[in-house]
């Protein structure tokens, strides 16, 4: 398949391995951001190519991950109304809020659907003018041009009906925020394509000056994460922080600035809480007050939600870089995908769902060496 | 004295466009559904007396036995429909065991209002499919339920069929060193299904893979030592693997870039982020045949119907008993899990 297959090949695969062999002189800890890198890298079995001075450790870029316990219980609560069709992208429907899922919800009664895409609410609320169709507005940049766009068709078509529920995430300032932590250890980042193929990475250089890391724009086949490890390699052995685009085939230094105009047009950037994290100032999108019809939040009356996360859980520190799935005493044991403890054993991008569903044989490995 | 007139009104089922409850009630309205639809679709011997039961003459040996309910919508779809399924998803799983597929019944859940026009198509489908497998439905039931309790259609077949003797296949059965071997590409049913359903044109050819597998088992247990069969229906074949290694207590190394996917799933697997090793099939079977006899039985799957395009993809080991280890297109080493539940499209 054109534009896969490529990606994809067996001997040059070998090649960036042996070549990142020959570049890596010492340890090196190298954090990919995206939660779709994460699930590539343990797919295809990328890790198990890596020599073990290169680690790869799994960061916050898993939207379904880092979507706060209570905004789930929000989501749930407004899905359960009897006048509210509730629409959300397929993988959170399996995130547990404090309560179960938004399957049991809809076992329960709730007109719960999957969409592929936020305009597809704009035809459901069309058809159903006696209801209220809600779209859980996850996701980092990447998902925000759609969801604004969303927002942007329903007040221009004058569908009243349609309200999202937005919890949207920013990747900058998340970085940053590792980067910040006095235990931080990652020392190079693959930086998000897809976010980047919206937004452009010229918002990356600051930061990668600022703490002198290298950041890599890397896509998500197996060739692109083993090509961007490189790069990122050579750049720590040679003493560089810059910004490189490995993913150059899809993101443009500027960006995509029609989507940047629409998302500018109906977000603000927030202060948001991220699951497993907490708080990170300026981190986020919530729609700015001139649309507030369409804001789920000030359209229904929830009233307090606190939701406490298990305390064994440590996938903040698990997407923070810090330690890893199997570092965690409940992984695999109290904390699988079926009965998830925290954010990152929920989705099939989380780091910890990732470890349990592909690599639970290496972890097993009495003399095997460590793989990320 | 009997009474010579009736309360319900002798309507033709003809002059009916569409399903309603009197359809089930096992008045005169079930009656002529019976005699002008099913009978004249399904019409054999057994059948005809319109028994409660069936009377079957049975050759000796040992009888394989199955169930299975078919929901699916829609109910029509590019390469087959409900009833095809119905029937040969029952004639394949008595086909797993090595056996011949001899009788098989239907009962139908019917939700009021459903198009006659509709319920004949797939009875009539259905007795295509029976005459192609070399099966007779002898018997059969039919419910109709309030709008809204049922969607449209749901059918569930039983079957039974003969063993062969000296045949022994089970999912317990696989050995180390066995051959793994798929009857050809993977993904086709459960991709048509999706794109049918969300209205997406993959704009191809792709059609459900649906078909009955029973001359195929028998062209590969006649040429060689078959230890396990499998049609991996929902959950793919992965599901199937993980399920073998289970049963067996053995371990499978599948190879990733040997597993046969058509472009369009690939295409279609790789936009909802989904994997093709989970999606289900109706018209493939899996199979774990000793090494001695693995090209021979490949040789007669090739030109034996509906396995032309048979490959071997991975082996049976001592290793990781339990565990489907899958190598990677590049290289790399995984293992292959079973999914918690359905696969769901992944956001980004």
């Amino acid at each position: 398949m054109k534009y896969v297959d490529e990606y994809r090949d067996q001997k040059v695969a070998e090649k960036l391995a042996v070549e990142i062999r020959r570049a890596a002189t010492r340890h090196w800890t190298i954090m990919e951001v995206c939660g779709g890198q994460t699930h590539s890298i343990v797919k295809y079995g990328i890790d198990y190519l890596l020599p073990k001075e290169v680690e790869l450790v799994h960061g916050p870029g898993c939207p379904v991950c880092v979507t706060p316990l209570e905004m789930i219980d929000r989501a749930h609560a407004i899905a359960r109304r009897p006048d509210v069709i509730f629409c959300s992208f397929g993988d959170m429907l399996r995130v547990p809020g404090s309560t179960g899922d938004l399957f049991q919800v809809k076992a329960a009664g709730g007109d719960v659907r999957i969409v592929y895409s936020p305009l597809d609410c704009l035809k459901i609320a069309a058809a159903n003018p006696k209801k209220t169709v809600v779209f859980f507005a996850i996701g980092f940049e990447t998902t925000a041009p759609a969801n604004a766009m969303a927002v942007w068709q329903a007040k221009a078509q004058s569908i009243r009906n349609f309200s999202v529920l937005v919890s949207h995430v920013l990747v900058p300032p998340a970085i940053a925020a590792i980067l910040e932590s006095p235990d931080n250890r990652v020392q190079a980042f693959l930086g998000p394509g897809h976010v980047c193929a919206v937004m452009g990475h010229r918002e990356y250089a600051p930061i990668g000056s600022r703490y002198r890391t290298p950041i890599v724009i890397t896509g998500f086949e197996p060739l692109d994460l083993l090509e961007g490890t490189l790069m990122a390699v050579r750049q720590l052995e040679q003493g560089r922080s810059e910004v490189e685009n490995q993913y150059a085939r899809a993101v443009d230094p500027e960006g995509n600035i029609g989507a940047q105009q629409m998302v500018r047009r109906m977000f603000e950037v927030c202060d948001r809480a991220w699951r497993g994290i907490g708080i990170i100032p300026q981190s986020g999108y919530r729609l700015k007050d001139e649309f507030c019809d369409y804001d789920a939040e000030q359209i229904f009356e929830l009233g307090l939600i606190h939701a406490p996360e298990p305390a064994i859980c440590i996938s903040g520190q698990v997407l923070t870089g810090l330690r890893k799935p199997h570092d965690c005493p409940a992984f695999a044991k109290g904390c699988t995908p079926q009965n998830p403890l925290g954010a990152t054993m929920v989705s099939a991008e989380g780091a910890c769902a990732a470890y349990y569903n592909y690599g639970r044989h290496l972890v097993a490995l009495p003399s095997g060496r460590e793989r990320a | 004295m009997a009474l010579s007139f009736t309360l319900s009104c002798p309507l033709p089922v003809t002059r009916h466009e569409a399903i309603v409850l009197g359809h089930g009630s096992g008045g005169r309205l079930t009656s002529q559904l019976v005699h002008e639809l099913f009978l004249p679709a399904f019409d054999n011997p057994a059948l005809r007396k319109l028994d409660d039961q069936a009377v079957l003459n049975v050759p000796p040996g040992r009888i394989a036995m199955t169930t299975d309910s078919y929901v699916v919508t829609p109910l029509f779809f590019p390469g087959g429909d409900i009833g095809h399924l119905a029937v040969n998803g029952t004639v394949n799983d008595l086909a797993m065991s090595g056996a011949k597929p001899l009788y098989l019944t239907a009962a139908f859940i019917i939700e009021e209002g459903l198009a006659l026009e509709d319920l004949q198509r797939v009875v009539h489908s259905m007795a295509r499919a029976a005459e192609d497998a070399g099966v007779s439905i002898v018997t059969g039931d039919t419910k109709v339920v309030n709008r809204g309790s049922a969607d449209k259609l749901f059918i569930t077949t039983a079957g039974v069929g003969l063993v062969p003797d000296g045949v022994s296949i089970s999912a317990s059965n696989a050995h180390p060193g066995d051959v793994v071997i798929v009857s050809g590409p993977i993904g086709d049913h459960g991709i048509t299904i999706w794109s049918t359903r969300e209205g997406i044109d993959l704009a191809g050819s792709l059609k459900s893979d649906t078909a009955p597998l029973h001359a195929l088992v028998e062209a590969m247990v006649g040429a060689g030592e078959v230890h396990v069969l499998r049609d991996p229906t929902r959950g793919g074949l992965g599901t199937s693997l993980c399920e073998i290694a289970g049963g067996s207590g053995v371990g499978i190394e599948l190879e990733a870039s040997a597993v046969p996917v058509r472009e369009e799933v690939r295409a279609a697997c790789e936009i909802l982020g989904m994997d093709p090793l989970f999606v289900a099939n109706e018209g493939r079977l899996l199979a774990m045949v000793a090494e001695s006899s693995a090209e021979a039985v490949l040789h007669a799957m090739r030109t034996a119907p509906h396995g032309r395009e048979a490959c071997s993809i991975g082996r049976v080991v001592v290793d990781h008993p339990g565990m489907v280890l899958l190598r990677t297109e590049i290289g790399g080493s995984r293992i292959l899990d079973m999914p918690f539940a359905e696969q769901l499209p992944r956001i980004c």
